[in-house]
């Protein structure tokens, strides 16, 4: 986890960054006249403190996006590392390729064998590039459900970490058949005998999400979003201009909290505050409580009654007037 | 080829070709106006003729040949000369599908509603009002049940004309309710697809459906009954990426453009042009997503041969 002076701040953390720098000086100061200054900065230090819980205390939607995106926000390999041991990772579709922008394999997670699967971003340009921005292919919706299928072998359950901006729109993805990869991943995900939890860790961007988010329990959290589009596409269609996010994504309605009151969600995971690039670990160990104690619930079910519980929670999504 | 069409402006609620001349002959709801369209299109290059009678002629966006609406008609709205398989509505689908045109409509009580008050240029209550006000469509999806050859077939059949096809609340619960009366007669399941996908203002309500519709069909698979996906010109986003492309058979009419992502989407991020012939059925098929193309003419032919097979 980066530490600063190398954290990134978005434009409405910038007091937080005003903070450390006076604490910086302060430390230079005390450095040169050789006064203890420790009461003054453990003070700008609780500062922080209060300032992070302050900050997402009243986040519009877009900066909920804004950090759903940042830059030091904890990706899918970090939480299994944090939440697992023994993780074992598992490559290819067996077909094309191997998708770096999916990941999954088998771990402990509290003495349990799980199988987790998530699409992954990279932290800097190189590994960005190599993860494809956490857009897949066709072949890392098949890698998933290949490893779904071998969870399901061997009875145990599967965890799902959702974190893409969209499937890849690319020539090639499209030539692989995008649409059908996530549509079997869809079906075959309501039809999985064993138990599923989704847990969306950043941007749920629409069917690139879903392809991976048909589960019993369906977590999300604090500052993740979920929705049909991005706020920037859905300002360039419906708006017709790229200036509208921040509307858009009002009126998308994609926060934990909105996905939660719509019933779309069953729990939000909470997060260290400030956000979860503040502490990799803590975040981690709140998501393993909510994960296990979810996992605990939807395991008591019989699989055939699991199965048929997740297509009526499905069904049961929607609105409409009958006349 | 036909004019690059602005998929993203029917899936806005928009309607209107972004050009004067139409590219195509929509729903029979939408045909009164689009021959206005026309008309007014045809005759600005022979203002000084004797004045057409409205919608007695139809001119092909592929090839230009002009031919009179009844025979466009007869022929099922497919150009007598070039075989361009022209947009039609829920209802002509089922006109062309079941026997002596005898069906019946269902679950045409289910409405949109404006649940999360979306607006964008204008509020999503204000969109349906006024659809519903200019044409007798209550939503982009129908549902009707009738017979093909005598033998019987739940079809579901979306119109383009309401907000792009889009996939919501209500195609979600109609495609539902099919498939549970596909399951109670035991009948199997005929979806044709037209639509630009998600319905953006319901949001993740609209992206649930993909999701909804997929467990629906799960549930007709373990009653044993064929699903058969037939997708027309345009079926794009989460259609493609649902029920779409989970059919027993996966059928598509010739020349329709199929995808996960847009054309538009596609060009931006590879920064390249988009190979002739790219997403239409024949490229489909040639990478394995379809089972065979089929043309209009010879739909309800290879329905009866399909569901006799199933049956046999
Ligand atoms: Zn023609």
């Amino acid at each position: 986890m980066p530490q600063y002076p190398n954290r990134q701040f978005l434009d409405f953390e910038q007091p937080i960054k005003t903070l450390y720098e006076e604490i910086d000086k302060l430390k230079q100061t005390a450095e040169k006249s050789k006064i203890d200054m420790s009461d003054s900065i453990r003070k700008l230090e609780d500062a922080i403190d209060d300032k992070r819980k302050d900050i997402t205390s009243h986040l519009t939607p877009w900066q909920r996006v804004q950090l759903s995106r940042h830059p030091d926000r904890p990706y899918t390999l970090k939480y299994i590392e944090k939440m697992t041991t023994a993780f074992m990772e598992l490559y290819g579709d067996r077909n094309v390729k191997d998708d770096k922008a999916m990941v999954g394999g088998f771990a402990q997670l509290d003495g349990e064998t799980v199988m987790f699967i998530g699409q992954q971003k990279g932290s800097n340009t190189k590994m960005r590039q190599l993860r494809n921005f956490g857009m897949p292919n066709p072949e890392g919706y098949r890698k998933a459900l290949r490893l779904m299928k071998l969870a399901e072998k061997f009875n145990k359950p599967i965890v799902t970490l959702i974190d893409t901006p969209g499937a890849f729109p690319g020539l090639e993805a499209e030539e692989r058949g995008q649409g059908e990869a996530i549509a079997r991943n869809i079906y075959e995900m309501m039809r999985l005998k064993v138990p599923v939890i989704c847990v969306i860790i950043g941007e749920g961007a629409s069917g690139g999400a879903l392809g991976i988010g048909v589960g019993d329990k369906i977590l999300m959290m604090e500052n993740a979003w979920y929705t049909v589009i991005s706020p920037e596409n859905c300002s360039t269609i419906l708006w017709r201009s790229w200036e509208k996010k921040e509307v858009a994504a009002e009126q998308l309605k994609l926060t934990a909290t909105n996905m939660k009151n719509f019933g779309l969600v069953d729990e939000i995971v909470p997060e260290p505050a400030g956000g979860a690039h503040w502490d990799y670990a803590g975040a981690a160990e709140l998501m393993k409580i909510s994960i296990l104690r979810a996992l605990a619930e939807v395991k008591q079910v019989a699989p055939d009654t699991r199965i048929s519980n997740r297509i009526n929670k499905f069904c049961k999504m929607g609105f409409w007037d009958e006349l | 080829m036909k004019n690059e069409e602005d998929l993203e402006a029917n899936l806005a609620g928009d309607g209107q070709p972004a050009s004067e001349e139409p590219t195509s002959v929509e729903s029979s709801e939408a045909r009164e106006r689009w021959f206005q369209r026309l008309r007014k299109g045809i005759l600005t290059s022979t203002a000084d003729k004797k004045e057409t009678p409205e919608g007695l002629w139809s001119k092909c966006p592929e090839c230009n040949y002009i031919c009179t609406t009844t025979e466009l008609k007869e022929n099922l709205f497919v150009c007598p000369k070039c075989n361009y398989h022209h947009r039609i509505g829920s209802i002509d689908y089922f006109d062309i599908i079941f026997d002596n045109k005898e069906y019946s409509i269902h679950f045409d009580n289910i409405r949109s509603k404006d649940f999360l008050g979306f607006t964008d240029l204008k509020s999503y209550q204000k969109r349906l009002d006024e659809i519903h006000a200019k044409t007798t469509l209550k939503d982009s999806m129908r549902v009707a049940t009738g017979n093909v050859n005598g033998n019987g077939l739940v079809v579901a059949a979306m119109d383009f004309e309401f907000i792009g096809g889009s996939l919501g609340s209500v195609m979600g619960e109609k495609f539902a309710r099919a498939v549970d009366y596909c399951i109670e007669h035991k009948l199997p399941y005929l979806v044709i697809s037209k639509s630009g996908g998600a319905r953006m203002m319901e949001s993740a309500f609209s992206l649930m459906q993909m999701a909804k519709t997929s467990g629906k069909l799960s549930q007709l698979s373990d009653a044993g009954l064929p699903f058969i996906s037939l997708l027309t010109d345009p079926t794009f986003g989460g259609i493609s990426a649902s029920f779409g492309m989970l059919g027993d058979l996966n059928i598509a009419e010739p020349g329709a453009l199929i995808g996960f992502a847009g054309p538009r989407v596609i060009k931006e991020t590879i920064k390249k042009d988009l190979p002739p012939g790219f997403q239409r059925s024949e490229f489909l098929l040639d990478h394995g997503f379809l089972d065979f193309i089929v043309d209009r003419k010879i739909l309800r032919d290879k329905l009866t041969q399909i569901i006799t097979l199933f049956k046999g």
